[in-house]
């Protein structure tokens, strides 16, 4: 069972980072200006030094620091990630509800970062110095340069105001009540720009490296074996380079998986998605701290099973048993 | 009877800004069948450009300027792919100098030649894989199996190799082309595949192009010999009269740079020890992971020998046997895990032995890289200077003695606020002795100080070590993995073997008389032993 | 040093973004003398539609506000905040990664371990919860997308200062008796420099983006006229006013991408590709 060992250095990882990202939270907590109290109570009834108080014995805040923060991350392991007092409502509930609204843009826009990205670059690679070559290197340039949300926005005025072939804003079309396949396609309808937008970025960075990484092992001496077999050449970089020039943007998809997510944020702001991206904006509009530590919490968590993933396709990938990082 | 393979005055250009214009400059050679020609040559001769060409494998930005290859009827300069692809494995197969490198490390050896044979049309899978295992045992590995499973990174170097030429060998091709394919071995290995190289071309009466820089293994294997320098072909015939009558005077020179295995007569022995090693060791430890044990790797296990003053003692070994090792532990970069070093009586392995600046400098290095043993970003006057300043030289006596140094290792003083990138690499292993002698040390640890250089460039290094070794009485402890340099520059000889020395002796003595089993493998692996 | 110059000047692109990037600078150097107006005034009509009045060829926003001003004088702003943000993860990451390649062992695994928790957390939401918590300010800003920035930074100082600690003109200068600081300072961390200013240049433009993402949520800080809060202001009013939202969104494109050939640039001219022999 030699997958055993790597993948319980994986999970140890995980959990760390997680451990981690809640012992922030705590810190952050108690580093605000001001009293922890307010922090925790949002702006909702922060005046009121009756509720603080209450809050106080709530929260435990006479205890010691180590002990409050045993208890923060023993409730973090049962998945209470607090109460907005602004919404009246314990923070999971109001994740748990936006979640997969969440998902069904970064799922979608990480695969097409990564898939996308792979091929446009190995055919940039493959036509190098034609025209193919230079028009993909010059669009992820532009892309690259570009702020997601600034393209969002673009895209919403050129595709919605402008020419109204695609929705605007949100999850599916209001009002509507339908089920099963036409509910799916209204929402894919909805979900077409938001997805672009959130991928474009991370394409255009997987795109470059792809191309470099796939230039580079063009001149590697078993590329040379190969051709010197008679193979032929799309037999030679399909399955010969490719495979090996994938392996550095795999990694890297795995480290800037963070970003993708994070940059749901902007995309969900955008395009009025419901996902927790949004709930993060509003939650920063009113103050609400508890659930936006909390969103916090949870996108990290994401991002772990992000990681999980791109290790795993790593190592089929590669099979020499060697960690990515 | 007609030849296999024919160039005719080929040229090959090289990208805007090299060196020179042409890689291979107008160059005719001819390949009849059954026979083994050898194409000598120095780096930047053009050889390995010249056998990439013949397959259509050029790099990026070298390109035919004119000429023929000719394969029988077919012209293969400028073939289309479509063409090349019918010629490719199936006449003419390559194989290449660094097995793991050549190798997709992504893919099984197995999958890797069965698709040579699946490519040129073999399909039933049953055959692919009956046809791989018998490849497999032709090339001397019987355990076919497992290699045919294991990815590159599982086998040895000489495995892998052994499986390079399997895959060549797939479709039964007429010609292999072998660029400096035992190169990168270690000197046993290299025999091994030696042997089986000229084994299977005498079996299958192939004809076989083989591009090295070794008139050793020439002088084993070759029929017809080619050389070649600077893009152009200087001299070819047939092989003894190429090496023992040569008509170029680059060829005389080339051959009589070559250091002979016998070596000359051993003068005085010096009586006194200046260091003394009893049963030195080390172990690197490498920490487990999560929940694996430590592992460890013994690399010395306990050895001694002595260097009396004004000696040269050769320390031989393959890779892996610990040489360098020891040398770094003299040198004190490397702390020892036990024994004994003293220098003089003086303790080497005692805490902060070498923080005193004067052991600190009786013990000095000369290294292996020429491109890496010297700070890119120094002057030479800096490098040269650095160590004595350090020592509590004046600026002034420092640069007067760096000059004084240049001029003994036979570089131009002026010289000294060039950059290292401005010279050559026979120079700058020059300018790296030059700085180990500026502190002057009483014992110099040279580790493999002419390994990467051209063997007309080592020739030249070697007469300077020998000359200034005299002149200035010093001790040398010469790590080698080439019996033939040790053989020219030793008065003594340690044969090093995993970590433990095998034998120990006059060089003349352990050469000419080797006791020990090892030695004597080693000794039978050099190659051109007979012929010089 | 001059071969140097040389080659950077041979690439088309990079001396495209030099250009481009020097024009950039004057332009928020000479803001006060370009529009010396405050860009928070009101001195237009509310949708001033663009290329319609001079003095205000890029139109005004909701709030009558100059939109070409509001360019000119954001320049100041993102600039700095790029530029300071990065020195300072350069700063942090070299802090972190230099020790970290120098002790190596159980230090090293320390640093590293704390390193990759801080690169897997979601860089953007651990930025905007930092600005949120300690109030937007142009100090806080800074310091959330230096604490999000410097990762790559200590990996990269890590691994080119192991690279060269293991090269043989270190042993040498170990052999020949220099101290350990000298070694670190004067040979070692010399030659690791360039890969990191390569790094640095790119990061500029990554933290000019991570800022303006910042500023179009709102977290910017309130008095600092920034190009990401401009395009967060032209959000609610995208069918009514295209160019507050255009113009702003350019001036992000064109520094950021003028930065990242600028980058580009420096890293062809400090590593060129060598022809092979044969």
């Amino acid at each position: 069972m030699r997958w055993l060992r790597p993948l319980l250095s994986v999970l140890g990882k995980s959990i760390t980072v997680l451990i981690a990202v809640a012992v922030i939270n705590f810190a952050l907590v108690h580093m605000a200006p001001g009293d922890p109290v307010s922090v925790l109570a949002g702006e909702a009834g922060s005046s009121d030094a009756k509720f603080l108080e209450q809050l106080r014995q709530e929260f435990k805040l006479d205890q010691p620091l180590v002990v409050q923060l045993g208890s923060y991350l023993q409730s973090i392991a049962t998945l209470d990630l607090g109460y907005s007092y602004r919404q009246q409502r314990p923070v999971w509930d109001m994740i748990a509800d936006r979640l997969p609204a969440t998902l069904v843009l970064a799922i979608p826009a990480f695969l097409i970062a990564l898939l996308g990205g792979i091929l446009m670059g190995a055919l940039a690679s493959r036509y190098r110095g034609s025209w193919l070559d230079s028009a993909i290197t010059a669009a992820s340039l532009a892309f690259y340069a570009t702020p997601i949300f600034w393209v969002g926005l673009l895209l919403v005025l050129g595709f919605s105001v402008s020419l109204g072939w695609l929705p605007a804003f949100g999850y599916e079309t209001m009002g509507s009540s339908m089920t099963g396949i036409p509910r799916m396609l209204d929402i894919a309808t909805h979900a077409l720009l938001p997805v672009v937008t959130l991928a474009g970025f991370n394409l255009a960075v997987y795109t470059r490296l792809a191309r470099s990484s796939m230039n580079e092992i063009q001149g590697a001496d078993f590329v040379k074996t190969a051709w010197a077999k008679g193979l032929s050449s799309g037999r030679v970089v399909w399955v010969h380079q490719l495979r090996n020039a994938v392996l550095p943007v795999i990694t890297l998809a795995g480290m800037q998986a963070g970003q993708l997510i994070g940059g749901s944020v902007l995309v969900e702001t955008v395009f009025a998605w419901p996902g927790i991206g949004r709930l993060a904006f509003d939650a920063l509009q009113q103050r609400d701290y508890p659930v936006l530590l909390g969103v916090f919490f949870c996108t990290s968590v994401v991002v772990v099973a992000f990681n999980l993933l791109t290790d795993l396709i790593y190592r089929l990938v590669d099979p020499r048993m060697q960690s990515p990082s | 009877m007609a030849p296999l393979l024919q160039i005719e005055n080929l040229s090959i250009s090289l990208p805007a800004g090299a060196d020179r214009a042409l890689a291979v400059d107008g160059v005719s050679l001819a390949l009849n069948p059954r026979e083994i020609v050898c194409v000598v040559g120095e780096s930047g001769s053009g050889k390995s450009t010249l056998a990439h060409a013949v397959l259509g494998l050029l790099p990026r930005g070298l390109k035919i300027a004119g000429g023929d290859i000719r394969l029988g009827g077919l012209q293969l300069a400028g073939m289309s792919l479509g063409e090349l692809r019918k010629v490719r494995g199936k006449r003419i197969a390559m194989v290449f100098q660094e097995p793991l490198s050549a190798l997709n490390p992504l893919m099984r050896c197995g999958r890797q030649i069965g698709e040579m044979l699946r490519t040129h049309g073999m399909r039933d899978a049953v055959q692919v894989d009956a046809r791989v295992a018998e490849l497999l045992v032709s090339v001397g590995l019987p355990d076919h199996a497992r290699i045919a499973d294991s990815y590159p990174y599982q086998l040895s170097g000489g495995q892998r190799q052994r499986v390079m030429i399997a895959m060549a060998l797939a479709l039964e091709p007429d010609i292999l082309i072998a660029d400096e394919p035992t190169t990168a071995l270690d000197v046993t290995t290299q025999a091994q595949i030696l042997a089986l190289i000229k084994g299977i071309q005498e079996r299958k009466g192939l004809a076989v192009l083989f591009i090295t820089h070794d008139f050793g293994v020439v002088s084993e294997i070759a029929d017809r010999i080619v050389v070649m320098q600077g893009g152009r072909v200087i001299e070819s015939g047939e092989a003894q009269q190429v090496l023992n009558k040569p008509q170029a005077a680059y060829t005389q020179s080339l051959l009589a740079a070559v250091p002979s295995f016998r070596p000359p007569a051993a003068g005085a022995i010096p009586s006194d020890a200046l260091l003394k090693v009893k049963d030195l060791r080390k172990t690197y430890v490498r920490k487990g992971k999560w929940f694996g044990p430590a592992q460890q790797f013994p690399a010395v296990k306990g050895v001694s020998f002595d260097i009396r003053r004004g000696e040269t003692v050769g320390l031989v070994g393959e890779s892996g046997s610990g040489k360098s090792t020891i040398g770094r532990m003299l040198a004190g970069l490397v702390s020892a895990d036990g024994g004994e070093m003293r220098l003089r009586g003086a303790d080497l392995l005692a805490e902060g032995a070498f923080a005193d600046p004067a052991r600190r400098r009786s013990v000095q290095m000369i290294f292996q890289d020429p491109y890496g043993s010297l700070n890119p970003r120094h002057t030479v006057a800096r490098i040269l200077t650095g160590g004595m300043r350090r020592h509590g030289m004046s600026a002034g006596a420092a640069m007067e003695r760096a000059r004084e140094l240049m001029r003994m290792v036979k570089l131009d003083p002026s010289a000294l606020d060039r950059y290292p990138h401005e010279f050559s690499g026979g120079q700058r292993q020059r300018l790296g002795f030059a700085r180990a002698i500026a502190v002057t040390p009483e014992l110099i640890v040279a580790d493999e100080p002419v390994s990467a250089l051209d063997v007309s460039v080592q020739d030249q290094v070697l007469a300077m070590l020998r000359q200034l070794k005299q002149e200035l009485q010093l001790s040398m402890l010469f790590i080698t993995h080439d019996l033939r340099v040790a053989s020219q520059l030793c008065d003594r000889v340690i044969v090093l073997k995993h970590g433990e020395i095998v034998e120990q002796g006059a060089t003349a003595r352990v050469l000419e008389h080797p006791r020990h089993e090892y030695t004597r493998e080693l000794i039978a692996a050099v190659p051109g032993r007979s012929w010089k | 040093m001059k071969s140097l110059i040389k080659r950077y000047f041979s690439n088309a692109g990079a001396v495209a973004g030099l250009a481009c990037l020097a024009a950039i600078v004057l332009m928020a150097v000479g803001a006060q003398w370009l529009y010396p107006i405050n860009p928070w005034d009101a001195t237009e009509a509310p949708f001033l539609r663009p290329f319609e009045e001079p003095g205000a060829w890029l139109g005004a926003d909701s709030m009558g506000r100059n939109i070409a001003a509001g360019i000119v004088h954001g320049a100041q702003a993102s600039l700095l905040v790029g530029v300071v943000a990065t020195v300072v993860a350069v700063f942090i990451g070299m802090l972190i990664g230099v020790p970290a390649g120098y002790l190596g062992g159980r230090w090293d695994e320390l640093l590293m371990r704390l390193t990759e928790i801080f690169q897997t957390i979601p860089s953007f939401l651990f930025a905007i919860v930092l600005v949120a918590i300690f109030q937007p300010s142009f100090g806080s800003v800074i310091t959330a997308v230096a604490l999000v920035s410097w990762p790559p930074i200590a990996r990269l100082a890590r691994a080119e200062f192991m690279r060269v600690k293991s090269s043989e003109f270190v042993e040498a200068a170990t052999v020949q008796g220099y101290s350990r600081a000298s070694i670190v300072f004067s040979e070692i961390l010399p030659n690791c420099v360039s890969p990191l200013i390569v790094m640095a240049s790119l990061m500029v433009a990554n933290a000019i983006l991570l800022e303006s993402a910042i500023s179009f949520l709102g977290l910017g800080d309130p008095n600092l006229m920034t190009w990401g809060y401009m395009v967060g202001a032209s959000r609610t009013f995208l069918r009514l006013a295209w160019w507050m939202c255009l113009f702003p969104g350019i001036a992000i494109f064109v520094t950021v991408l003028a930065v990242n050939l600028m980058g580009e640039g420096l890293n062809d001219a400090l590593n060129p590709r060598l022809h092979r022999k044969g």
